[in-house]
Parts: structure tokens; C-alpha cells; sequence
């Protein structure tokens, strides 16, 4: 039995955590006396020892990340917080920021003293009010206590912070996407070689982090390395946050360490399958990570252990799919996600995701064919490793998956002239 | 109409806090929808003076966001999810249902001005499905029913008090104080809590589009 944490969880059952005065009561902001007291050099160090890996889903180590950073180009650094949560089933970052939006403002100055950024940026959603509003009000209580702008707590290292907020694009959490969105273009993903490293804001070295993988720093910096090592597996160590939605009891946020296996993140703090329904599949981490099902509970849930299962942790972001769900109607339902958000720069993502949206479409109103299946396996094959970005890839993960564990399911849609499920609780929808 | 004197010094603001005067662009056209209640061509005019850029580079980044709007919207935005774990709990009944009362297809404002109905993709908050948001403020697992019974507060022009109230969420009076703090501005001026849009519109998609240069996009009905 793995029991849950209380790290990045451990303030938000205060319901004025997002004051600064209880946060600092809190321990909140004692990071700070932490890092000045070291060099910047070792605190990157320091989280690359700790091993600590990005929470916005491809799981690349921190530290390395910011050891990339060119050095002596005589541009300024940029530190760059990806807040633009909306990987379907994905809703820690916006939690996080209406239960302590203050963990994500120390984590930013602690890690731009560490990359030596003076001017850094939080990139969040456009459509979440209350975490937008609770974030802002946080930053401006930090500058009232000097926490931001000219010389923080004495220490000669002066930060500004900027709020901005995207405008509803998914393509933005892509982080060549999200640095053009935030140069005010259209956001659209560029081509990698330069990385953002070495050419990103402005063409200046900069780094793109996601809120959880920020707000954990401070702990690392104040707790040590040990401490956090003390969780997880030696290369997925520390804890995460796991989203878990769909047919469950209790849907929510859950603090484990990294590789819990499944069953107990779904079974036992989720609360199980809704109405004692049974399993029928789940994602380990989003809608771009590959369906697993009902035999992978014991998988434990880290990057590797999810990599080995034939997924991908990505998000974290659990969704529960019970028998009842029709499961072409679910890849329609991803589909049309994928469709939508698709930028337009790429042709097979372009092209490919509404090729595959009309499939899954006429399948499930009953005029699919016998060859769509192997059709939509090509246009995923024709997409995959092919688009420009991640984009295209994570809209083949639905499809694939659920042709590899589903696909005589798809084959009843076809031999029974539409869906088998008349209650399914997917609509069918164009827009 | 573009904007005034008083709040040409606003965006000025907002220029200066970027490395980068274009970095204002999303934040200017933010501003721009708060006064227009959509981003009219003589808005994407304006933002193009402010910034030193062309209407066609402003209209390019104005029609890839599905924020920035080409009719004028409703005094209340109402966003319905339509991602899979909103689905399993009936959030597509949900946006038929507001629809069919407002007698507009999804994406349409109601003959008052006073409601836009949309479905949205994944609002990052699947723990609470089905979600309906109200200027982006959220109202977790509703009924049909207490869907509708929202929409008829908001069409006397009253605010039921969002989900997490107790805790702090407010939900903005009006698109207008939404747009103005989405562009960065704080708190809304009193004037922005603001008036129902002029006019009832179709869908979005059906718009006059951008003019004056920039590119109309392609129809696909969803803003970009």
C-alpha cells in the first residue's frame, strides 16, 4: 500500500494559504533564504542531482534542461512558466494555482536566481478565472513585500515577473508554440534545432518549465536532495500530482510518490469504479498517452514503468473509461479535440486528424467499411513521427491503442451497421 | 470603435511591460474585445498603428485564437465542455439544452444580447464534469436542470454565485471586465461591468470576418 503525500498538497486544505502571511507562516517563501545562500551553479546542480523531471508530460530532466542554457551570449535569460493546462483530463496546474498560488511564485524566483533570469513569464490559460485571478494577486502581494522587483530580501538579484494570458489554443503548451504565442504571433510551433535553450524568447537562451515542476523547487531546495529521493524510483523519483476524471467514485487530485501502481491511484483514492461499474480502459496520462485497460492496474505509475506498459505518463492525467463507454465514440470524441486544435502548420496533422474524425464518424452512425479500420491505422502511421510537433502524435495514441485492444468493437460498428452501445454516453458530434 | 484616449495609455502600458512591443498583441486585443465586445476591423486597424505591424499580421494572430471573437458576444459567455470525462456526464445534453432556450445554434448570442452559448474543448477541471463556465468562471457538476435554471438567472441579468465562491471565485459581471483582465489590467473600470451587445448574432463562423486586410480564415467555425 502506498500512501499518499502531502508536498505540493500540503497547504491547499488551508483555505488562506493563498494570503502571503499564511502562506509564509505556512514555511511558504523560506526557500528563498535557502537559495541566496548558495550560487547559482550549484543550485542547478543541486536539482540535477535531485533528478528531478518536468511534470508537463515528456518528463525531461530539469537539471540538464537548465544546464542547456547558453551561456555569455549577452542576451538576457528568460525563465518561462507553461501554465496553459488543457491536455484533456489534465487539472493540477489550475488546482495548484487556486489553492497556493504563492508555491508557484517562490518556485519562480528560486529558479530564476538559479538560470539567472531577471525577467520571467507565466504563460496560463485564457479561459481559467479564478486560478488567473488568485495567480495575479499573489504576484502583486509579492511585490508589495519585495519579494519581486529590485533587490529580493537583500540578495542583490532583482526579478520581474509578468502575468500573460493565452487566448484558447491547445498547440500553446507546445513550448516553441507558447514562445511565439508569448512574442504575440500566431502559435505555431518552430522548428527545433535552435532549441529554446539557445534561441527561444527573443532569440535569447531560454527555459519553459510547467507549474508543477516549478513549485516543486523550492522544496527541493530548502528539503535537499535526500528527502526528495526519498520518493519514487531512482529515475522517476519525488511526488507528482495524478488527475484522475471519468466513471470513478471520487474524481480529484492525488499526491503519491511516482511509480504507485495504478490499481491504487484509481481503485483506492479515486474510490473505485463508479456504480461498481467494471474497468473497460484508462489513461495514464492525457488523451495523447495510448489507452491501457483493466490489465495494466498494477502498473507502477512513473516514466518508465508506464513507458513499459506500452503508454506514456505524460500528464498524469487518469480518465476511466467503464464498459459502458463506447469506445469508438471515445477516439471520436479525442478526435474531434485533435481536429479542433490542430494548428494547420503540418499537413499529416492538418489533414490526417479530420480524415480520421470523418472515419470514426461514419463508423459510429453506421456507414463505416470493412477496410476503415486499416485505414485509420495508415493515416495513424502516416501521422506519427511525421507531424511537425507532438501534436500529431498524441492524436494517433487514442486510435491506436484502441485498435490494439478494441478492435472488435470497431468491427461491430461495421458487421452491426452502426454503434452497439444505444445508451452510449459519448454524443456523436460534428461541430 | 477603437479605443479612447483614456485607454490608448493602458495599452501603452501594456507595451512597455514586454522586452518586446509586440508581445503586447494578445493583451491589445484583449482590450480592444472589452470595448467593442468583439475584435472589430477597426480594432485590428488600431492594434496594427500601435504596434508598428500590418492589419494582415494582426488579423493572422486574431483569427488563430478562439478567444478573440469576430461578432459581438453576449454580456454572459457561456462555455460548456465538451471533452470526453464532461461528456460521460451528460455535458453535451447540457449545450443542446442552453441552445435550444436561447433558440440559437451553439456559438450563437440570444436576440437580448444578453447570452453566447459555446461548446469549448477541455477546461482543466475534468473533477468536476460536467462544467459549464460563466466568463470563464466555473459551475461544476450541474444538471440539465440546474443548467438551465443558471441561464435563466443570467438572462434577468443576475449571477448565481460560482462553485468555489466560499473559497474565493468570483464570477466577472460581464465579458467586457472579463476581456479587460484577461489583457492584464486588474480590475475592470466600474463603466465595464458594462451592457448586453447590441445585436443578437448567428454562430461565430457565420461573422462578417475580419476586413480591411486581413485574412478571413477558412470557415472552419472554431475561430482559428
Amino acid at each position: 500500500m502506498t500512501e499518499q503525500v502531502k508536498v505540493l498538497t500540503s497547504r491547499w486544505g488551508d483555505n488562506r494559504a493563498h494570503e502571503i502571511d499564511r502562506f509564509t507562516k505556512l514555511d511558504g517563501y523560506a526557500s528563498l533564504d535557502a537559495a541566496f545562500a548558495k550560487g547559482p551553479e550549484d543550485l542547478v546542480q543541486l536539482i540535477k542531482d535531485s533528478g528531478l523531471r518536468g511534470r508537463g508530460g515528456a518528463g525531461f530532466p530539469t537539471g540538464m534542461k537548465w544546464g542547456f542554457l547558453a551561456k555569455g551570449t549577452g542576451k538576457p535569460t528568460y525563465l518561462v512558466v507553461n501554465a496553459d493546462e488543457s491536455e484533456p483530463g489534465t487539472f493540477k496546474d489550475m488546482e495548484l494555482l487556486e489553492r497556493d498560488p504563492h508555491a508557484l511564485v517562490e518556485g519562480v524566483i528560486v529558479s530564476s536566481y538559479a538560470i539567472g533570469c531577471r525577467t520571467a513569464f507565466i504563460y496560463l490559460r485564457g479561459e481559467c478565472g479564478w486560478p488567473g485571478r488568485r495567480l495575479q494577486a499573489a504576484i502583486d502581494a509579492a511585490y508589495d513585500r519585495r519579494l519581486l522587483g529590485r533587490d529580493i530580501k537583500g540578495s542583490g538579484f532583482d526579478l520581474d515577473l509578468v502575468l500573460h494570458r493565452g487566448a484558447g489554443a491547445y498547440i500553446c503548451g507546445e513550448e516553441t508554440a507558447l514562445l511565439s504565442s508569448l512574442e504575440g504571433q500566431r502559435g505555431q510551433p518552430k522548428l527545433r534545432p535552435p532549441f529554446p535553450a539557445v534561441e527561444g524568447l527573443y532569440r535569447a537562451p531560454t527555459t519553459v518549465n510547467n507549474v508543477e515542476t516549478i513549485a516543486t523547487v523550492p522544496w527541493i531546495m530548502r528539503k535537499g536532495v535526500d528527502w526528495f529521493r526519498s520518493m519514487g524510483s531512482e529515475k522517476s523519483p519525488g511526488p507528482k500530482l495524478f488527475s484522475v476524471s471519468g466513471d470513478v467514485s471520487n474524481p480529484g487530485n492525488f499526491e503519491f510518490p511516482l511509480g504507485v501502481p495504478a490499481r491504487e491511484v484509481i481503485m483506492g483514492a479515486a474510490g473505485g469504479m463508479l456504480d461498481g461499474k467494471a474497468l473497460k480502459a484508462w489513461t495514464p496520462g492525457g488523451s495523447s498517452t495510448p489507452m491501457l485497460t483493466g490489465d495494466h492496474l498494477d502498473t507502477p505509475m512513473d516514466f518508465e514503468g508506464i513507458q513499459a506498459a506500452g503508454s506514456l505518463l505524460g500528464t498524469a492525467a487518469v480518465m476511466v473509461l467503464s464498459e459502458d463507454v463506447c469506445v469508438v465514440r471515445a477516439c471520436l470524441n479525442f478526435t474531434e479535440f485533435y481536429a479542433h486544435e490542430s494548428c494547420g502548420k503540418c499537413t499529416p496533422c492538418r489533414e490526417g486528424t479530420d480524415w480520421m474524425r470523418k472515419i470514426l464518424g461514419r463508423l459510429e452512425t453506421g456507414q463505416g467499411r470493412p477496410d476503415d479500420m486499416d485505414t485509420l491505422a495508415d493515416i495513424c502511421d502516416s501521422i506519427f513521427g511525421r507531424s511537425f510537433c507532438a501534436l500529431g502524435d498524441g492524436a494517433t495514441s487514442p486510435i491506436v491503442s484502441a485498435l490494439k485492444f478494441f478492435r472488435d468493437e470497431f468491427n461491430e460498428h461495421v458487421s452491426g451497421g452502426g454503434c452497439p452501445f444505444p445508451g452510449a454516453r459519448v454524443a456523436v458530434g460534428a461541430h | 470603435m477603437p479605443l479612447s484616449d483614456q485607454t490608448l495609455t493602458r495599452a501603452e502600458e501594456l507595451i512597455a511591460r514586454y522586452p518586446q512591443p509586440r508581445s503586447a498583441l494578445l493583451p491589445i486585443l484583449f482590450l480592444l474585445q472589452a470595448e467593442d465586445g468583439y475584435v472589430s476591423p477597426a480594432g485590428v486597424a488600431q492594434a496594427a498603428q500601435l504596434l508598428g505591424l500590418t492589419k494582415a499580421e494582426v488579423g493572422a494572430v486574431a483569427t488563430f485564437y478562439t478567444m478573440f471573437r469576430r461578432r459581438p458576444v453576449g454580456k454572459y459567455l457561456v462555455s460548456v465542455c465538451k471533452t470526453l470525462p464532461c461528456q460521460l456526464r451528460g455535458s453535451r445534453e447540457i449545450a443542446a439544452a442552453v441552445a435550444e432556450r436561447l433558440e440559437v445554434p451553439l456559438g450563437g448570442t440570444d436576440a437580448s444580447g444578453m447570452v453566447t452559448v459555446e461548446e469549448v474543448e477541455c477546461l482543466a477541471a475534468c473533477d468536476g464534469a460536467p462544467v459549464v463556465q460563466v466568463n470563464t468562471e466555473n459551475y461544476e457538476r450541474l444538471t440539465t436542470e440546474e443548467a438551465l435554471a443558471l441561464l435563466e438567472a443570467l438572462l434577468r441579468d443576475e449571477v448565481p454565485p460560482p462553485t468555489f465562491a466560499a473559497d474565493g471565485s468570483v464570477t466577472e459581471p460581464s465579458t467586457a471586465g472579463l476581456h479587460w483582465r484577461l489583457a492584464g489590467l486588474g480590475d475592470p473600470p466600474a463603466a465595464l461591468a458594462g451592457t448586453a451587445a447590441a445585436s443578437a448574432s448567428t454562430a461565430d463562423d457565420e461573422g462578417p470576418g475580419f476586413q480591411g486586410g486581413a485574412p478571413v480564415d477558412q470557415g472552419s467555425g472554431e475561430g482559428r
